[in-house]
């Protein structure tokens, strides 16, 4: 089935069906749905069930004992997690979330209310787990008989929240359907049913080191032409330093950043800074990814996947830890590394060996976000920067969902933007749609693979609206994102809801200004597009390096 | 699915038998029972249950960290935090503690509240635009109920003391100012009455709402409403006699319960049962989060992860795999592509397979707070998992 035209798209029924949420079933049709895991992944990973199934057909070829697994699994969590057991508990069906997630605002399907979502799990935890439920049988409890159809219902709605905590930050109560959605796919993954685009991530990443499955020589490869073309451009050649030993940091970035355009051009803005600042600095080819796909499945394979960090940071020998820009890693990095993997006790304390900042917010996980980093860098004034090549982008902020609600990095990254844009050139979008109140990309949590294309463009509806405002508005021309994962889906997003309108990461815009001693003239930015003024050099000098 | 559904029905049936109830009872003359057993058994079902409650809620850990952050962080020290950014994204504890007392007194998350929708916008090429307008009926719903409800149970507190401490005294004065009827209209009344049937409405008007609202939604505002129009009708209309209830009710507070020679009223008894059902009901159910809400770890916590590390009681190790296995898959290609190695490609091939699978092993020493190479998966579904595949 083809995707339907933006016009047609942007006609949103928020009318639920006539009959109840419990009589309902999803249709498993191409592009609104994630495709099932082969089994080529769950035995790299020796996760539990591997074989071959289709959610198109009618046998998902459950294991014979699947209902007692999961329920044993539903009550193990209810004694590991209090935010289980309590968020089952305390919700008051208020409907604050209701129009809070991008997947009902974009789509209206009833089961995308955050609410209703978390009704999925909580009618099995009702009718199991609580004494009522056992005894007054389902329909006035609310309670259901779990069920092959139950199992499908909840395969189809936990892979359509993408765990952006939005609902979190309205909910009364605080309820994190982010948390009940990991745990839900847990039981899940625990009964063999897991999704092909996240599993074939998280298996690329325990064998090789990175989701995109790269070899650690083709890892090493890919900087080194980064680092080429970065001469080309600067006249600069960074050097990239990979699996050595004895340096002061460790730089793990997402691998969204040297895998495709535009992320890659970040990637470049990286190398270039650390050259500049001549950062005794080390890449792992172990730890090639930031990201953590593993999260998107269970606590226990984010901790699999997370556990590289620290193993390389002590293997390598390395003080402290400096991240990429990432939007789920920074989650992870920021409530979960330490409690998983630490005490980092064999690091050191961050330091910015430039300033001598102490980044005392990290001094436990000993993990510093590359935007404080940097901003620390522009304020004691170490970076000297040329806002002019930067004045072909008139600038949106999109702020990613997890550095806003899991972290609260909201002004670093700004405040490096308006460092090295010329003036009037940064533009925010409505208040309701930013920092805080930001609205996912749609692709978030393991969703970017193109067989969920619909769903991906109807969640992202609310983000690309609002940048449709600024585009008209204020004749924006680019997003800057400070996520990989945005950097690999809002093409397509865009493409279809913004045409036009391109995105950006941000240390890319901080490589374009960075002025370095004896560099070339710079004609084009990092993506060889002419600089404003000099398009007469600029086409000489493209004709040049053919 | 029209306004009134499955769970409205049996909601609004179910209290209106618990109204019959004590008119049957106190008609046959169970006055001990409706007036005594009944009231002690309700309320220490009420905090016997909460206790409970918090106790289950206490004992099941919290292994992760996870504050939702509504606010800019602590990060660089020249980086603002406004008080918002404090309250809302707290470092400290005792910034955490001010986030709570936000949420807890002014339902500071409510009030945030949005509700979107989408508009007609020629300019733009699918013809919509999304706009949020600020929403803030169900906050100002939340507080007023909650507030009224406060107000009315302070005032309540007449009925179990004396002599009548001067600040119940003092609200009763100041809720009952209009001086509109006699005796006096307490505001609070008229604002919980008000607020529930904003709160009623809403679940029954709104599609959305009633698509997910359930037995446990209606009943408990059924209830109210039913104590609540009771209450009304006990002090306005069906009169009773008041001092013969402050004898029982005295009574119950000093535990020397006698049911009083006059005629109560039938009225009091309805009240009274409706209110000791919603005292034993309360426990158990959603009424719950007026405890649930402290122990919220989206909101109790500070975000100060990476300052100070937080356990998790049951962190247990993981299969992971070290650089060394890494290196043993492709240290001919690493080698060429020059890479430093660990082990040459020369040694390696001397070493042999068994060898170097060993030193991948030994390289677990990196990974020691995370787990080994062969830890167990999903372990604790491990014993039914290989119950399943001994059989297949």
């Amino acid at each position: 089935m083809p995707i339907p035209k933006p016009e047609e798209m942007a006609k949103i029924d928020y009318r639920p069906p006539s009959e109840g949420w419990m009589d309902t079933k999803p249709e498993f049709r191409e592009g609104t749905h994630c495709h099932a895991s082969g089994e080529k992944w769950l035995k790299m990973l020796d996760y539990p069930f591997p074989r071959t199934w289709s959610t198109y057909e009618e046998d998902w070829k459950l294991p014979k004992n699947w209902k007692d697994i999961f329920l044993v699994g539903l009550k193990d969590r209810l004694n590991k997690y209090r935010s289980l057991r309590l968020f089952f508990d305390i919700c008051v069906r208020c409907g604050a979330c209701a129009d809070k997630c991008q997947f009902f605002i974009g789509g209206g399907d009833p089961k995308n209310m955050p609410v209703l979502r978390a009704e999925l799990l909580r009618s099995l935890y009702r009718r199991y787990n609580t004494t009522a439920g056992k005894i007054l049988g389902s329909k006035l409890t609310g309670g259901r008989e779990l069920n092959e159809d139950v199992i499908k219902e909840l395969y189809y709605y936990l892979y359509q929240c993408s765990e952006c905590r939005r609902c979190s930050a309205f909910c009364p109560y605080g309820i994190d359907m982010a948390d009940l959605t990991i745990l839900g796919r847990e039981l899940l993954s625990s009964i063999g049913l897991n999704i092909e685009w996240a599993m074939a991530s998280v298996g690329s990443c325990f064998k090789l080191g990175s989701h995109i499955g790269a070899t650690p020589h083709a890892f090493k490869d890919m900087l080194e032409f980064f680092a080429d073309e970065c001469e080309v451009i600067t006249g600069i050649r960074p050097k990239v330093p990979v699996n050595e030993k004895g340096h002061e940091i460790l730089f793990i970035m997402p691998s969204g950043d040297y895998f495709a355009d535009p992320g890659t051009y970040n990637c470049m803005g990286y190398l270039l800074l650390f050259e500049y600042l001549g950062l005794d600095y080390t890449i792992s080819t172990h730890a090639a990814e930031g990201g953590n796909f593993g999260y998107f499945i269970s606590h226990e394979m984010g901790k699999r996947l997370n556990s590289k960090f620290y193993g390389e940071a002590k293997r390598l020998g390395v003080k402290w830890i400096l991240g990429g820009e990432c939007g789920h890693m920074w989650r992870v990095i920021n409530q979960y590394m330490d409690t998983w993997n630490g005490p980092a006790d064999f690091l050191e304390e961050p330091v910015s060996p430039i300033t001598g900042t102490k980044f005392e917010n990290a001094k436990s996980t000993k993990m510093v976000h590359i935007c404080e980093f940097t901003a620390d860098l522009i304020k004691h004034g170490k970076l000297k920067l040329d806002t002019s090549r930067n004045d072909h982008f008139i600038l949106t902020f999109h702020d990613s969902c997890n550095p806003s609600r899991a972290m609260g990095l909201f002004e670093e990254p700004r405040y490096i933007i308006n460092n090295v844009l010329p003036p009037g050139h940064f533009y925010e979008m409505p208040e309701n749609t930013i920092r805080e109140k930001n609205f996912c990309c749609g692709s978030g949590s393991g969703f970017n693979g193109d067989d969920y294309l619909e769903i991906r463009l109807r969640g992202g509806y609310p983000r690309a609206n609002a940048v449709r405002h600024v585009v008209n508005k204020y004749g924006v021309n680019h997003v800057g994102m400070i996520c990989a994962i945005d950097r690999a889906v809002f093409p397509p997003l865009l493409d279809y809801w913004v045409p036009g309108c391109d995105l950006t990461g941000i240390h890319e815009l901080v490589g374009n200004a960075l002025v370095f001693p004896g560099e070339r003239e710079r004609v084009v930015d990092l993506r060889k597009r002419p600089l404003k003024g000099k398009e007469k050099e600029a086409e000489k000098f493209l004709e040049e390096i053919e | 699915m029209g306004i009134f559904t499955f769970h409205y029905y049996v909601s609004l049936f179910a209290v209106i038998v618990l109204v019959f109830i004590p008119l049957l009872g106190v008609t046959a003359g169970l006055q001990v029972i409706f007036g005594i057993i009944i009231p002690y058994v309700a309320v220490f079902i009420f905090f016997a249950g909460m206790v409970y409650r918090v106790i289950v809620w206490a004992r099941t850990p919290v292994p992760f960290r996870i504050p939702t952050t509504t606010g800019q962080q602590k990060s660089l020290p020249w980086i603002k935090r406004s008080l918002k950014d404090r309250l809302d994204n707290p470092f400290t504890t005792w910034e955490a503690v001010g986030r709570m007392i936000l949420e807890v007194l002014l339902f500071r998350s409510l009030f945030r509240n949005l509700r979107s929708s989408l508009i007609k916008e020629p300019e733009f090429p699918e013809g919509k635009r999304i706009i949020y307008w600020s929403s803030k009926w169900l906050w100002l719903g939340a507080i007023v109920f909650h507030y009224s409800f406060l107000i009315i149970l302070i005032r309540h507190l007449w009925l179990f003391t004396e002599p009548v401490p001067s600040f119940v005294r003092l609200i009763e004065h100041i809720d009952s100012l209009f001086q509109l009827y006699v005796p006096a209209v307490y505001i609070s009344g008229i604002a919980l009455l008000a607020a529930l049937t904003y709160l009623l409405l809403r679940r029954m008007i709104d599609p959305k709402l009633r698509y997910i609202s359930l037995f446990a939604d209606y009943f408990p505002l059924f209830l109210l409403l039913g104590i609540g129009i009771s209450g009304v009708l006990m002090r306005y209309f069906f009169k009773v006699d008041m001092v013969a209830v402050k004898e029982l009710t005295i009574g119950l507070a000093s535990f020397h319960p006698t049911i009083p020679k006059e005629h109560i009223g039938l009225m009091f008894y309805v009240h009274l049962f409706l209110v000791s059902s919603f005292f034993a009901y309360f426990p158990f159910t959603k009424l719950a989060h007026m405890a649930g809400i402290f122990m919220s770890m989206t909101r109790n916590m500070a975000n100060n992860n990476r300052a100070v590390r937080h356990i998790n009681p049951w962190n247990y190790p993981v299969r992971v795999k070290t650089y060394m296995d890494q290196e043993n898959d492709w240290r001919p290609h690493m080698a060429k592509f020059g890479l430093p190695l660990e082990i040459s490609v020369e040694e390696a091939k001397e070493m042999g397979p068994e060898k170097l699978e060993e030193k991948a092993k030994e390289h677990e020493k990196f990974y020691a707070n995370s787990g080994k190479r062969d830890s167990t998966v999903f372990p604790e579904t491990e014993f039914l998992r290989k119950q399943t595949e001994k059989e297949e």
